[in-house]
């Protein structure tokens, strides 16, 4: 069974129950009431807007539509302003709960196929957790040389590359971006001991979730 | 009393008056013009020297009738109280120095402006007598609180408490109305977050143990007659027999009937057992005692709720009630707890279109989410019952989803209140007619159920003898009349007093406050009653209306008019006032055709001769005279408070306070013009549904009269804008100036009356 | 007034050669003229900024913040993190709380530090450099060290989000909060009015949903133009670049002449406190801001 049949399962369709135990601060859906105030702060749901806006989102989930939730790319919009949080009524950490959808939804292998903000997501943690720090060159370059789907394409680098072959330039000009990063760069002394911690981490959450050790 | 009248004038130089003015020269006028004999000036009038000054002239000077020349009517009340003489206050500080600028050009208009102030101020005076009360009191001090639900029961507490005898009269066999139906009620105390008990049981113990109570069950009205502090009650009890009861004043508190779910087959009521009102859900609640509830097709317990919020409300279509009850949303929640601190397990879910939790009803709602309940933004279509269960169908409104669909084991319709009034009063005769043939259409169609829609009741709740109807005015929707911002338990039948949901949908909170407030303003108009003073909001005045009745044609405009219906007819046709339920509005005063109604201290005459003091400048003055007749209750104490903020305005104006725009004679309008004013404005409140107006129908009789005046000017083959009437709210402080000011230029480009020197 | 001492967090963006060196060096410049010492948190590592959340779930990135919480402890005691980043404050701050907030959260926390040999003993402050300049200094002493008053200077003060939000700086609104003007108007500049003071540069998506951001940037920038700015001031290093490196995709896509230089507050305060162009990092910039040179020393 795959992690999200196995979820759908246990949950036996209560999408709300399943929310509230497995999406970081879930358990403040059903608080919402409806009143619109965080979609109309969104910046990024404007021209187009969402699919499915905060709002809509939480609603979604107390109709138990859950396929149509976790596949949306809605949440990955999201920008992290907390425009909502600071507007909504209810207090809703409504930033946190996209958040926690979208790495649910990738949890679950439902989060949408073509999504950048997913891999950036990735390529970032990965890029900050193998050395401790972030490496701005590999990141860049990781992040153009990739194409819709994530994988590895050279001719969509260059393409990208040359669009932004300008912005390097310009960073470059101005020493904000090191060449000779792609040699290692800035990084953390006891790498050891940050992979040990985080594969504790790991663990401890994927237990207390009931979630597989992946 | 002495029958020697002796006219004292007295002109305040506080308050900078004695800077601005020539003082001098008004009291000049005084004497010459206004007759007084006796001006006296003083430095500070309102101070204890001035008002000793005052009280020696009417000890050891004879001195019967007060003109006081300093501040505002409603100002310094208290230190020029001479309630044994007739007083006229004419305003020279609100009215003349503080709305001119203190510039040498204004010396002149402001000068002629309070010359003419101390000319109106002798002229009423000398029309006025003082107030000697009404003799024709009562003086009991029992209260009648109709009906025994939750409000009711706390007004005739309330009142017992204070030290009142109460009558209670309960049409049901039972104290506690709609609140002894429910299982447990919405929360009133911190934190809001789970039903509570009722506390009905508590409060009929009370009610049963209290000697000042008396009680009636089984009971109703058969009539109630005569005025505050001596109304004359039947009660008739189910045996026939009726008991008769002297009563001060009345409170009606008959509460409401939910809306009737049968006409909402749509919801499946009727079509499935397992589909409740608000109120069959706290019968199955009260039958579970605790324990879980169970559906009533098979009496398994319920594992899923739908509750349809507005059901029969907030209705566009005109079938249905279109206002919102207020309560049932709380209501709602509630009873979906019933279900969650029983058994989380239970689906819960609240279908609404908008949540309406007022009061602390946030806190509750937030509570019920808490809990797990989920509410459900969607408009109810319908609801289609199966064997045991329902399906809900409904539009989902923030999913836009038409067809969204819920299964319940019990549907919830939250049905709102339809308040038990009586009949309408005010109904006219096409309007009878017209619910007659709607019913009896109606009664040949009962295939199809169809009823209309109806909000007030055929049986009469107090049966009162008043002339203009057995019940207290409705304002819509059946609820009953009162002003709604400013007096809310005020009806227009003084004495009487409603509460609770017959005079607006509330909940139980509400419900108490409403009783508290009623009781304490039903004892204060008994009190009032025995003393011959009038209620709100001239509260305190010993003066009512007296008729010449040699004079009358018994057109019968006063008894029509009056909105408070204390003008009865005596055998000979003729006008009969009970003074105990006049409000000294006026309105009967200003609609007199022959001008036969008038009180001590003010009449046709009191407002008439202050038209005519003022000097009027001819037409080549470049002087223009307009005279403001402004509602005491708003338009007065806006000017004033102008006033206070220094706004200034033209001093052309003349201003005359008046009761009520309902108390404004034609006559006084027809005067003024003949005598060469240039313009004649009238303030008032607003009329109409929303009305602001303190004698609620006053200042729309009033409006209605005046519109009449369009032929008066035609006559006189003067412009129609000659007379404006306004609506002035008491927050116009800014506006006010503005206007007067607009209307003042208006004037002066239309050029002036040429009536003037007649 | 004695040497007041922070432990530093500067954050990956921060670093020697990164995007926001200019950003350190006139920190550096604008520290030492009042007196403050940063002592960078020894062995730091990256906070997890806002856009981890999908792979790194939430513990792993509460603990990444721990470890620097416990390092600053044991290395550096008593001292408050200051970061300089927007983001780096924000994620630490959070973490923070939650940890301080969930017992649960803090024994797991715990328990994965211990796997890199640390523990949380006390937990330590964490605040923007732009708060402690407001609270611990004020602008009247802000103001005292005005060596070179950036007079006749238009700047747009644009805050943006995280500074703003959820925290913010204390007292201040989250829909126009006024600090960054004072820090502005107290450096002797003029900060003039727009209705775009708070909103988002789109942040990290700018990488993964361009069009998106680059429309929101457009609004920033034409609103700063329309308010009289001859330059925009920020308190975040990703709103920095973001403002500042996409002008000529934004010019290219809508038409327009975008061509504002963006800069730090800091940038600002070294200028105005006496510090040379280079002192402030004015050579970092991808736009040039020629005439904040021409009034430096
Ligand atoms: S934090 Fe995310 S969801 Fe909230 S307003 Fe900003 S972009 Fe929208
Ligand atoms: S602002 Fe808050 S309460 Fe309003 S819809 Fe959004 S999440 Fe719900
Ligand atoms: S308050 Fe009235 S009576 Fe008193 S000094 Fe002023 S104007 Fe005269
Ligand atoms: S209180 Fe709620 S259920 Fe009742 S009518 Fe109003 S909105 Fe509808
Ligand atoms: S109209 Fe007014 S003044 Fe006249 S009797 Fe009625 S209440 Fe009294
Ligand atoms: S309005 Fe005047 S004339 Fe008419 S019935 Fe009344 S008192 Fe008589």
């Amino acid at each position: 069974m795959s992690a999200n049949q196995e979820m759908a399962v246990r949950y036996k369709n209560n999408f709300l129950k399943e929310v509230e135990q497995q999406v970081e601060m879930g358990e403040w859906v059903k608080m919402c009431m409806q009143c619109g105030v965080c979609s109309g702060s969104c910046p990024t749901n404007f021209h187009p807007g969402w699919e499915h806006p905060p709002q809509e989102i939480f609603m979604m989930i107390r109709a138990g539509k859950r396929e149509e939730v976790l596949s949306s790319p809605s949440m990955w919009m999201c920008t992290s302003c907390y425009n909502c949080i600071v507007r909504c009524p209810r207090k809703l950490p409504i930033t946190h709960i996209m958040h926690g959808l979208a790495e649910y939804a990738y949890e679950l292998g439902l989060a949408p196929k073509v999504q950048p903000t997913k891999n950036l997501s990735k390529l970032f943690w990965e890029n900050a957790t193998k050395t401790g720090r972030i490496n701005e060159l590999t990141f860049s370059l990781g992040m153009y040389f990739k194409d819709a789907e994530g994988k590895i394409n050279i001719g969509q680098g260059i393409k990208k590359g040359l669009e932004m072959q300008k912005v390097a330039l310009g960073l470059l000009k101005a020493k904000r971006l090191n060449l000779f990063e792609i040699f290692g760069g800035h990084k953390c002394k006891d790498q050891k001991g940050i992979h040990a911690m985080l594969a504790k981490a790991y663990a401890l959450e994927s237990k207390r979730k009931g979630r597989h050790v992946g | 009393m002495a029958e020697e009248k002796k006219f004292a004038a007295y002109i305040c130089k506080g308050c900078g008056l004695g800077d601005r003015l020539d003082v001098d020269a008004l009291a000049g006028v005084a004497q010459k013009e206004g007759k007084m004999q006796v001006v006296r000036q003083h430095d500070f009038l309102c101070n204890a020297d001035g008002v000793a000054m005052i009280k020696n002239d009417i000890a050891n000077e004879g001195v019967t009738h007060i003109m006081i020349a300093a501040c505002s009517r409603r100002a310094k009340t208290e230190a020029f109280f001479f309630p044994n003489n007739a007083v006229a206050r004419t305003n020279l500080r609100e009215g003349v120095i503080w709305i001119r600028p203190d510039t040498e050009e204004a010396r002149e208009t402001t000068q002629d402006m309070a010359e003419d102030y101390v000319r109106m101020g002798c002229a009423e005076v000398k029309a006025m007598t003082a107030p000697a009360g009404n003799a024709n009191t009562g003086s009991n001090r029992t209260l009648l609180v109709v009906g025994g639900g939750l409000t009711g029961m706390t007004a005739a507490l309330e009142a017992s408490k204070t030290g009142y005898p109460v009558v209670l009269v309960e049409k049901s066999g039972q104290l506690g109305g709609w609140a002894a139906k429910l299982w447990k009620r919405i929360p009133a105390h911190e934190p809001f977050k789970a039903p509570a008990d009722t506390g009905i049981a508590d409060m009929a113990a009370q009610i049963a143990a209290d000697p000042n109570i008396k009680v009636y069950l089984n009971s109703t009205i058969a009539k109630t007659d005569g005025a505050p502090g001596r109304f004359v009650v039947q009660i008739a009890t189910e045996s026939g027999a009726v008991s008769t009861e002297d009563i001060g004043s009345i409170i009606q508190a008959t509460g409401f009937d939910l809306y009737d779910a049968n006409r909402l087959p749509h919801l499946g009521y009727g079509k499935s057992p397992n589909v409740v009102d608000q109120a069959g859900l706290e019968a199955l609640a009260k039958a579970a005692n605790g324990g879980p509830i169970l559906r009533p097709s098979d009496g398994k317990p319920v594992t899923s709720v739908a509750f349809v919020q507005c059901a029969g409300q907030r209705d566009t279509s005109g079938e249905h009630l279109p206002y919102c009850s207020g309560y049932c949303c709380n209501a709602s929640i509630k009873q979906a707890m019933y279900f969650k601190d029983s058994n989380p397990a239970i689906d819960t879910t609240v279908i609404y279109t908008d949540l309406r939790t007022p009061g602390n009803g946030e806190d509750f709602y937030r509570s019920a989410q808490e809990k797990g309940v989920i509410f459900t933004k969607g408009k109810v279509g319908s609801v289609a019952p199966g064997g045991n269960n329902c399906v809900v169908n409904f539009h989902d409104l923030i999913l836009d989803d038409q067809n969204a669909q819920i299964e319940a084991d019990l549907v919830v319709l939250a049905t709102g209140q339809v308040p038990n009034s009586g009949i309408n009063i005010d109904m006219s005769a096409e309007e009878k007619a017209e619910e007659a043939a709607a019913e009896a259409a109606a009664a040949e169609a009962t295939a199809s159920g169809a009823q209309p829609l109806q909000f007030s009741k055929k049986v009469s709740v107090l049966n009162l003898t008043y002339r203009q109807g057995a019940d207290i005015p409705q304002f819509k929707w059946g609820f009953t009349d009162s002003h709604f911002i400013c007096f809310p338990y005020e009806t227009r039948r003084t004495g009487i007093y409603t509460a609770g949901p017959v005079r607006r949908p509330m909940d139980m909170v509400q419900a108490r406050e409403d009783a508290t407030g009623a009781a304490l303003k039903a004892i204060q108009a008994l009190e009032n009653a025995q003393l011959g003073r009038a209620a709100h909001p001239r509260s305190g005045d010993l003066s009512f209306p007296k008729v010449r009745l040699e004079g009358c044609t018994q057109c019968k405009r006063c008894t029509v008019e009056c909105p408070f219906g204390a003008i009865d007819e005596d055998e000979r046709r003729f006008p009969l006032f009970n003074e105990s339920r006049c409000r000294r509005c006026g309105t009967c005063m200003g609609a007199c055709p022959v001008r036969v109604i008038s009180f001590e201290n003010y009449s046709v005459d009191t407002v008439g001769s202050q038209i005519k003091a003022v000097d009027i400048p001819d037409e080549f003055s470049e002087k223009p005279r307009i005279l403001i007749l402004a509602c005491e209750n708003d338009a007065y104490p806006a000017l004033d408070m102008a006033a206070m903020k220094r706004n200034e305005y033209s001093a052309f104006v003349r201003v005359i306070p008046v009761r009520c725009l309902g108390s404004v004679n034609t006559i006084w309008i027809t005067d003024a013009l003949n005598a060469g004013y240039d313009g004649v404005m009238l303030m008032g409140c607003k009329h109409g549904e929303d009305y602001q107006c303190h004698f609620v129908k006053g200042s729309e009789l009033g409006r209605y009269r005046l519109s009449k005046v369009g032929d008066t000017l035609k006559n006189m083959n003067l412009e129609t804008e000659r007379v404006k009437d306004l609506e002035v709210a008491i927050t116009d402080i800014d506006n006010l100036p503005r206007i007067i000011n607009e209307y003042a230029q208006q004037i002066v480009d239309m050029g002036m009356s040429p009536f003037k020197g007649f | 007034m004695a040497k007041r001492q922070y432990a530093f967090y500067p954050g990956c963006s921060s670093q020697k050669g990164a995007s926001a060196s200019n950003y350190l060096t006139s920190v550096e410049s604008m520290c030492k003229t009042l007196d403050i010492q940063l002592t960078e948190i020894p062995d730091w590592n990256c906070c997890g900024a806002s856009i981890s959340y999908a792979e790194a779930g939430e513990l792993p990135r509460h603990v990444m913040n721990a470890r620097n919480f416990a390092l600053s402890e044991a290395n550096l005691p008593g001292q408050d993190i200051v970061a300089t980043c927007a983001a780096c404050w924000l994620g630490a701050k959070e973490s923070k709380e939650r940890i301080e907030h969930s017992s649960q959260l803090m024994a797991d926390t715990q328990e994965a530090l211990k796997e890199a040999g640390l523990s949380i003993k006390v937990m330590p402050e964490i605040r923007h450099m732009a708060e402690v300049l407001v609270e611990d200094f004020g602008f009247e002493e802000l103001g005292r060290h005005v060596k070179n008053p950036l007079q006749g200077l238009k700047f747009a003060g644009y805050v943006g989000c995280q500074t703003n939000r959820p925290f913010g700086i204390a007292g201040e609104n989250f829909e126009n909060p006024m600090y960054l003007d004072k820090i502005i108007e107290t450096m002797g500049g003029e900060a003039v009015p727009y209705d775009q003071k708070v909103t988002c540069c789109g942040g990290a998506l700018a990488f993964s949903e361009p069009d998106k951001a680059q429309a929101q940037i457009k609004d920033i920038i034409e609103a700063a133009y329309d308010g009289g700015a001859e330059m925009i001031v920020t308190p975040c290093p990703l709103c920095q670049a973001n403002v500042e490196i996409y002008q000529g995709h934004i010019n290219k896509k809508y038409g327009t002449k975008f061509n504002i230089p963006v800069l730090y507050y800091s940038q600002l305060m070294t200028i105005a406190y006496g510090g040379s162009a280079k002192e402030a990092g004015l050579d970092g910039q991808v736009i040039r801001a020629p005439k904040l040179e021409a009034l430096a020393k």
